[in-house]
């Protein structure tokens, strides 16, 4: 126990009950008889509520030799991701159930996952770094692939699972140039080697690299290929999860990497930024027009949503990193909603997915058909729903510093991608019905309600969550 | 002189059964030759001083690699034979690759003859007091414990992934339970009849 002490190792504390919580719900889960998977379900449910009390009373400071660090932006992020994660553990519940693959690894690969994405939240180092995203990565490969008597699934796991090991393997060769250049793999000791020497030729490749592999991780163009697939073919709520909590965890940890090691070398990494920024908000925009899955819809909106957080992280400004904050909370809530509206798609027993399904929603089911026509024109960027304000900041942060051209096209785009949602709109409006959806599951109708709730009122609960992206933007302030 | 003596011994043994790995008719022979030049490099490294590396050698790739092997040669209906009529025809091209990976290698070796500082410049210096495991085992659980268990989780979830996605509880099998067969007495086994004479049950 010494050792541990000499370690600092309370600082990881919330991540240790996770995984030790995890462990204990997957030996619970093998060792009883019968059917174990309700009692694990709720058992993830206190594990993550556990683990968010804990960040929210933890102590900032680093450990692990400086493997492992807990400021503002990081338990802002860990809070938003466990709610994530609880929020998809939640909808999965009937779901899987009907779906027949109803199984207790589900939260417990849950539970891994989400320590996986704490950690690299607080990664601080190249390994640590590493280790977070694997942990993350392989339990979402497993998750992908869960519904295993269906092909699309296992597919989508398989292309998850091949694609990932190549950007894994990038990303590596990324870190070990930056190793190899810098002499450390300590972001603090990154961040002191490129401020006094200055980023050579082998950095700025090892930081492509980096930055390539981070990328896919966000499913930035042109790292996206896997995206509109996996969530295609994975279960809908497992969908809801790869959308929410490790997009935010994953673009958390880009911040921090762009933000800290090499924040020395912000004028050569921004053009890199600049690209993908520009190139997803445009495939976004373009590429969702023609699909009539409305899963592989929200995926090529979810590319295009992180075109404008890359905006903002391609201002290279605590402005910016405080648009990226803001902009990551409302996707999150939205995405979550959006996608148990696409959970509530349900006809004589059986989920439908096309866009067409949803054509006169409005008069067979005028709640969900409001809540989904207001996270459609928040995701769109209507004033004054929550989106609007999202895209809002990352703009101000992007014309501050002098990036006009990125942010018109920034405008542009989300004009473009405006069409679509609005298509949506219209679709559950003015067409002639459909035939009426099952009832909703309860916790399905909650998630959704609340969302489209929040983005509603998210004029009115503004100024907290705004306070609370700048305390995080604050821990990259210079010292 | 004795140091020399093995160093010979050991890498024309490893060189020997490498050619004959590839050259043996039977499979399982050249699996069971895959493992004596394991264990011939397992000797270089006991001579270079890394007996840590060596150990890792016998364990990972005897224990486990060349064991799999072996279950994939002998489990596997492959035809070796036909596989290896080709061999001539690539020849060539495998030779040039061969050929350009020697000189791959002595240009490495070169270039610590060439400037013998190169080796000194390496991040971290070679402990010199204690052995290669003990300097290791010193901060694996120490300073790397973080890394270490972390990597502990990910072949966790590794472990629950394989199961999830491959096992099936198949209905309607007899299994062996050895505690009900424990359990199992007189009283429960045995069931004592009246019959009549002149008559079956």
């Amino acid at each position: 126990m010494q050792f541990l002490q000499h370690a600092q190792a309370m600082v990881a504390l919330p991540e240790m009950v996770l995984a030790g919580l995890a462990m204990a719900l997957l030996m619970f889960g093998v060792f009883r008889r019968d059917d174990a998977n309700d009692a694990v379900t709720i058992g993830a449910l206190v594990a993550l509520a556990a683990a968010a009390v804990l960040v929210m009373t933890g102590s900032d400071g680093k450990g692990f030799g400086e493997a492992f660090i807990n400021d503002s932006f990081a338990r802002v992020m860990k809070l938003f991701t466990l709610f994530g994660s609880a929020v998809a553990v939640v909808l999965s519940v009937h779901f899987l159930k009907r779906e027949k693959s109803a199984r207790f690894e589900y939260p417990v690969l849950v539970l891994l996952a989400t320590t996986g994405m704490m950690m690299m939240i607080s990664a601080n180092s190249l390994i640590a770094l590493y280790m977070g995203l694997e942990l993350q990565s392989l339990a979402l490969y497993v998750v992908a692939a869960f519904n295993r008597d269906s092909a699309r699934s296992s597919e989508a796991g398989l292309k998850y699972f091949v694609l990932g090991a190549l950007s894994s393997g990038m990303l590596l060769y990324g870190a070990s140039l930056i190793y190899g250049f810098t002499g450390t793999v300590s972001f603090t000791g990154i961040a002191q080697a490129i401020a006094t020497n200055g980023a050579g030729i082998g950095v700025i490749f090892g930081i492509v690299f980096v930055i390539a592999g981070l990328a896919f991780k966000v499913s930035a163009v042109p790292f996206h290929m896997w995206t509109p697939d996996v969530y295609e073919g994975a279960p809908t709520p497992i969908t809801a999860f790869f959308a929410s909590a490790p997009k935010l965890a994953a673009m958390a940890l880009f911040t921090r990497v762009m933000m800290q090691p090499f924040a020395a070398a912000t004028a050569e990494w921004q053009q890199v930024l600049v690209f993908i920024s520009i190139a997803s908000m445009a495939l976004g925009a373009f590429a969702a027009i023609g699909q009539t899955n409305i899963k592989r819809l929200l995926a090529y909106s979810s590319i295009g949503h992180m075109g404008y957080v890359l905006l903002g992280l391609a201002a290279g400004t605590l402005e910016g990193v405080r648009g990226v904050a803001i902009y990551m909370m409302i996707y999150l809530i939205t995405t979550l909603g959006s996608f148990a509206c696409v959970i509530a798609m349900r006809r004589q027993g059986r989920q439908v997915e096309e866009i067409a399904d949803l054509a006169g929603l409005a008069r067979t089911d005028r709640g969900l058909a409001f809540v989904l026509a207001m996270l459609m024109f928040s995701l769109a960027g209507i004033p004054p729903l929550a989106g609007f304000f999202a895209k809002l900041f990352i703009f101000l942060a992007a014309v501050k510093t002098g990036l006009f051209i990125l942010a018109i096209i920034g405008v542009v785009t989300s004009v473009v991608g405006a069409y679509y949602y609005l298509r949506i709109v219209k679709l559950m409006y003015f067409d002639e019905p459909a035939e009426a959806f099952d009832p909703m599951d309860g916790e399905v109708k909650l998630v959704a309600y609340a969302a489209g709730a929040f983005t509603l009122l998210f004029v009115l609960i503004a100024n907290p969550l705004l306070n609370l992206a700048l305390t995080a933007a604050q821990a990259f302030a210079a010292p | 002189m004795a140091a020399a003596f093995f160093f010979y011994l050991f890498s024309a043994l490893a060189t020997a059964s490498a050619v004959m790995v590839i050259s043996s008719r039977n499979p399982v022979h050249s699996v069971l030759f895959l493992i004596l030049c394991f264990f011939n490099a397992a000797g270089l490294f006991i001579l270079l001083g890394a007996e840590f590396l060596a150990m890792i050698l016998v364990v990972v790739y005897v224990g486990a690699v060349a064991v799999l092997f072996l279950f994939v040669v002998m489990m596997l209906d492959v035809d070796f034979t036909e596989l290896r009529q080709g061999m001539l025809n690539y020849m060539p091209v495998g030779g040039t690759i061969g050929l350009i990976v020697l000189l791959e290698l002595a240009l490495v070796a070169g270039s610590w003859i060439i400037d013998p500082g190169s080796l000194k410049s390496a991040a971290s210096p070679m402990p010199t007091d204690v052995t290669n495991t003990e300097a290791l085992g010193r901060i694996l659980y120490t300073d790397y414990i973080y890394y270490f268990q972390a990597a502990g989780l990910v072949l966790l979830v590794a472990m629950i992934g394989a199961i999830v996605l491959t096992l099936r509880h198949k209905q309607g099998i007899k299994r062996q339970v050895i505690a009900d067969q424990v359990a199992r007495g007189p009283a429960t086994a045995i069931e004592i009849r009246k019959v009549k004479p002149g008559q079956g049950i």
